[in-house]
C-alpha cells in the first residue's frame, strides 16, 4: 500500500508554480557580519546576498572562509554582530520560532543519539518540530524507505555506517518539510552509493519546492547540483553567479574548481 | 506539552540503554548506605562489644593500681595487656600497633592513701577538737600523674571519650578511698557500711516525642536520611555528563535550530532524573527495612510517615536535579563537570551536616551551612525520621528546596540564552 506521504509529495507544486510566496527572494541578507569575541578580524564581513525561492545555492570557499559561520547565523545558531536577514519575509529577530519552523539544517557532524534507533532519533527530532501521532510515524517510515533504510529503522545509530548516518542526519532535518534547507557538507565521508542516494533525494526535494543553501568542498558535485554559487573567502563573497557564467567569465577555466582556485589562490588555508 | 513528553521519553530511552550507567546510578548509592551504616554501626559495636586493647604498666603494685586494673578488666570497652616498661608502651602505641597505653606511677596507692588520710584526719580534727585546735599541716605530696599514650592516628573524639572514661574511673576510685578512710577513722568494724557509695546522681535519656511514639535513634535512622540525601545529590554527575555529551555529539546544536525552548529541553531531563531520585530513595528505604535486619543492622522504621518521606524526597530530588541542570548548562566538557560535580556534592554534604553535625561546626561554617540545600534536606528528613513532625513543620525547608530548584533552572535558562541565543 502506498503511503499518503508519497502522494503528498507528488501533489506539491513545482518551484515555478504559484507555490512561490509573495516574496521574490527566499533569503535576503543585508550587511550581515560576524566578529567573534577576542578575534582580531571579522569572520564574515558585512555582506549582502539574495537567494531566490527554489534555488540550489552553493556557498563555496576554502577552510575558514566563513561558510559555516554564515550558515550558523542564518540557522539561529550564532548571533550576528551586525546586519540582518529575512527568510521567506520573516525577520530573524522578530520571528525566531516561526523562522526555525521554516528551515531545516543538515549539520556536517552526525548530530544523532548513538544509543537510540534510527526511528527513535527521527521521532524525537520530528516531535521537536511539532509533528506527532500517525503523521509523524508515516513521514519517518516513508523517508526511511525512500533513502533505503527500511531494514534498519529499529537499529541503533551506533551500529550504522557513515553513509547510513548521513542519510538519517538528512531525514532528521526534513521531516517537517522545511521551505529552506541548509546543508553543511552533506556528503562528506560517505560512499559513492550513499552519496548518489542523498544527492538524488536532494534534487527531488528541490523539485518539490525546497530552497537549498549548500556548502561543500566537492566542487564537481556543486557544479552539477547548484543553480547558483557564491565563492566566499576571508569572510567576503568574491564572486557569484551560475556555475556556467562563472566558468565563462573567468579566463582559462574549464570547471568550477578552476574558478575557485583562480579566486582563492593555491596557498594552503590551514587554521586552528 | 507534546514536546515535553517527547523530550522525557528520549531521556528515558537514553537512560535505560546505558545499562552500566543505570546500574551505577542505583547500585552505588545502595552500596554507599550499606557500607557507611555497617562501618558506623561497627564503630558503636567496637566500643560496646569488641574490646580495645590497653597496654598497662603498673609501677605502683598497690591497691589503687589493682583497683584500676580490675575496673579496666571489668569494663566492656577494654582488654588489658600488661607491659613491663613505659618505653615499650611508648613504642607500641607510637607505631600504631596499639591505640592506647596507660602508665600508673610509682607509689600511687601509698601516696593517695597518705593524701586522703591526711585530709580526713584534718577534717575530723577540725570537727572533733575545737578547743585544742591543731593547725593543719599542708601535705608535701605532689599530685600523681597517670600517663595516657594515644596512637597519633586516633581521632580527637575517640581520645576524648577514652580520657573521659578513665577520668571517671579514677575519680570513683579516689572517692571510694576517701569514703574508706572516713570509715576506718569513724568505726572499728570494717564490715559496717556507714556510707552508701553508690552514685546518687544518675542520667536518663529522654527521647522527645509527640506523645504517641518515641523513636529511639540508631545508626540506621541517622544514616539512611544522611546518605540517601548524599546519593540523591550525586545525581548531578550523570545529569551534567548527559548534558555535556549532548553538546559534544552535536544533538544539542541540532536542537537549537528547532522551535523548542530550552525550558522544555530541561523539563524532559527534570522529569526523568527526578523519577530516578525517587526510585533511588525507594530502594534505600527498602534496603533499610528489609536488608539491614538480615545483616545485623537496626531496621529502618518508616511506619506512618512514608508519605512525608516521599514528599521530602521529591523536593530534595528537585533541588539536586536543578543543580545538575545548572552544572550541565555551564560545563563544556566532562572533565569540567565530573570532578567539579563530585567535589561540589562532597562540599555541600560537609556543609549540610552529613558528616559533622552543624551545631559542632565553627560559627562561620554554621552560617554557611544554612545555604546548603543538603542542610535543608537533611533537616527535613530528620524532622520526619527522628522528630515525628507533620507537614506544616516541613514547609520552610520544602520551600527552600523548591526555591533552590527554581533559581537553578532560571539561572540555567538565562545562561543558555546569554551564551547561545540569537
Amino acid at each position: 500500500m502506498e503511503s499518503p506521504f508519497l502522494n503528498e509529495i507528488r501533489q506539491l507544486p513545482s518551484p515555478n508554480s504559484s507555490f512561490a510566496s509573495s516574496y521574490a527572494f527566499m533569503i535576503q541578507i543585508n550587511k550581515l557580519a560576524k566578529k567573534y569575541k577576542y578575534a582580531e578580524g571579522y569572520s564574515v564581513n558585512p555582506l549582502d546576498l539574495t537567494i531566490e525561492e527554489g534555488a540550489v545555492f552553493g556557498l563555496l570557499g576554502p577552510n575558514g572562509a566563513g561558510k559555516t559561520t554564515l550558515i550558523s547565523m542564518l540557522s539561529s545558531l550564532l548571533k550576528p554582530t551586525s546586519g540582518s536577514f529575512t527568510i521567506d519575509g520573516l525577520n530573524y529577530r522578530e520571528h525566531k520560532n516561526e523562522l526555525k519552523q521554516l528551515i531545516g539544517i543538515v549539520p556536517q557532524e552526525y548530530a544523532l543519539y548513538p544509543s537510540l534507533t534510527a526511528y527513535e532519533n527521527l521521532s524525537y527530532f520530528g516531535s521537536m518540530y511539532g509533528l506527532q501521532g500517525n503523521s509523524l510515524k508515516n513521514k519517518i517510515l516513508d523517508h526511511i524507505e525512500i533513502l533505503g533504510l527500511s531494514k534498519f529503522a529499529h537499529t541503533k545509530i551506533v551500529n550504522f555506517s557513515g553513509g547510513m548516518k548521513r542519510r538519517i542526519n538528512l531525514i532528521a532535518s526534513i521531516l517537517h518539510r522545511p521551505k529552506v534547507l541548509f546543508l553543511d557538507e552533506p556528503t562528506v565521508g560517505v560512499d559513492v552509493q550513499s552519496k548518489n542516494v542523498i544527492m538524488e533525494y536532494l534534487r527531488q526535494l528541490n523539485a518539490e519546492g525546497t530552497t537549498i543553501l549548500y556548502t561543500s568542498h566537492h566542487l564537481n558535485e556543486a557544479e552539477q547540483f547548484c543553480t547558483r554559487v557564491a565563492i566566499i573567502d576571508q569572510g567576503s563573497i568574491v564572486c557569484k553567479g551560475t556555475p556556467k557564467t562563472l566558468i565563462a567569465q573567468q579566463e582559462g577555466t574549464k570547471n568550477l574548481e578552476d574558478v575557485f582556485l583562480a579566486h582563492t589562490g593555491k596557498a594552503l588555508r590551514d587554521h586552528a | 506539552m507534546h514536546k515535553l513528553w517527547a523530550s522525557t521519553y528520549k531521556e528515558f530511552l537514553l537512560l535505560v540503554r546505558d545499562f552500566g550507567g543505570l546500574a551505577i546510578l542505583f547500585l552505588m548509592p545502595l552500596l554507599l548506605v550499606i557500607t557507611i551504616t555497617l562501618v558506623q554501626n561497627d564503630t558503636f559495636k567496637t566500643l560496646r562489644e569488641t574490646k580495645i586493647t590497653i597496654l598497662l604498666v603498673d609501677n605502683d603494685h598497690g591497691k589503687v593500681s589493682k583497683n584500676i586494673q580490675e575496673n579496666l578488666k571489668n569494663s566492656p570497652l577494654f582488654e588489658v595487656q600488661m607491659q613491663a616498661s613505659e618505653a615499650s608502651v611508648k613504642e607500641l602505641v607510637q607505631t600504631g600497633t596499639y591505640q592506647l597505653g596507660i602508665v600508673i606511677p610509682e607509689n600511687l596507692s601509698k601516696d593517695l592513701n597518705l593524701k586522703v588520710a591526711e585530709n580526713v584526719e584534718g577534717i575530723l580534727e577540725k570537727f572533733g577538737a575545737e578547743e585544742e585546735r591543731i593547725p593543719l599541716v599542708k601535705s608535701k605530696l605532689e599530685p600523681k600523674e597517670i600517663k595516657l599514650y594515644f596512637d597519633p592516628a586516633t581521632q580527637f573524639a575517640f581520645r576524648n571519650s577514652i580520657k573521659s572514661g578513665i577520668d571517671q574511673m579514677v575519680s570513683k576510685i579516689e572517692t571510694q578511698t576517701i569514703y574508706k578512710a572516713f570509715q576506718e577513722e569513724l568505726t572499728d568494724n570494717p564490715s559496717e557500711d556507714i556510707f552508701d557509695t553508690e552514685p546518687f546522681l544518675l542520667f536518663k535519656e529522654i527521647v522527645p516525642s509527640d506523645g504517641e511514639k518515641a523513636i529511639i535513634p540508631n545508626s540506621t535512622q541517622h544514616n539512611i536520611p544522611a546518605w540517601t540525601l548524599f546519593a540523591i545529590f550525586f545525581i548531578i554527575l550523570p545529569l551534567s555528563i548527559n548534558m555535556v555529551k549532548e553538546k559534544n555529539q552535536g544533538t544539542f546544536v541540532r536542537l537549537r535550530t528547532h522551535p523548542v525552548s530550552y525550558a522544555t529541553f530541561l523539563g524532559g531531563k527534570t522529569l526523568v532524573f527526578l523519577a530516578v531520585a525517587l526510585v533511588q530513595f525507594a530502594l534505600m528505604l527498602l534496603v533499610g527495612i528489609y536488608l539491614f535486619p538480615l545483616i545485623g543492622l537496626p531496621k529502618l522504621d518508616v511506619s506512618g510517615k512514608l508519605h512525608l518521606l516521599f514528599f521530602v524526597a521529591f523536593f530534595v530530588g528537585l533541588a539536586a536535579v536543578g543543580l545538575g541542570l545548572l552544572l550541565g548548562t555551564i560545563a563544556k566538557t566532562q572533565e569540567q563537570s565530573a570532578p567539579f560535580g563530585a567535589t561540589f556534592v562532597v562540599i555541600l554534604a560537609a556543609l549540610g551536616g552529613v558528616w559533622v553535625p552543624v551545631f559542632a561546626m565553627p560559627k562561620f561554617m554554621q552560617v554557611l551551612s544554612k545555604i546548603s540545600p543538603m542542610n535543608w534536606g537533611l533537616n527535613a528528613f530528620y524532622d520526619v525520621f527522628l522528630r515525628n513532625v507533620g507537614i506544616t513543620e516541613l514547609l520552610p525547608e520544602i520551600a527552600l528546596l523548591f526555591l533552590f530548584f527554581v533559581v537553578t533552572v532560571v539561572l540555567s535558562v538565562i545562561y543558555n540564552e546569554r551564551k547561545n541565543a540569537v
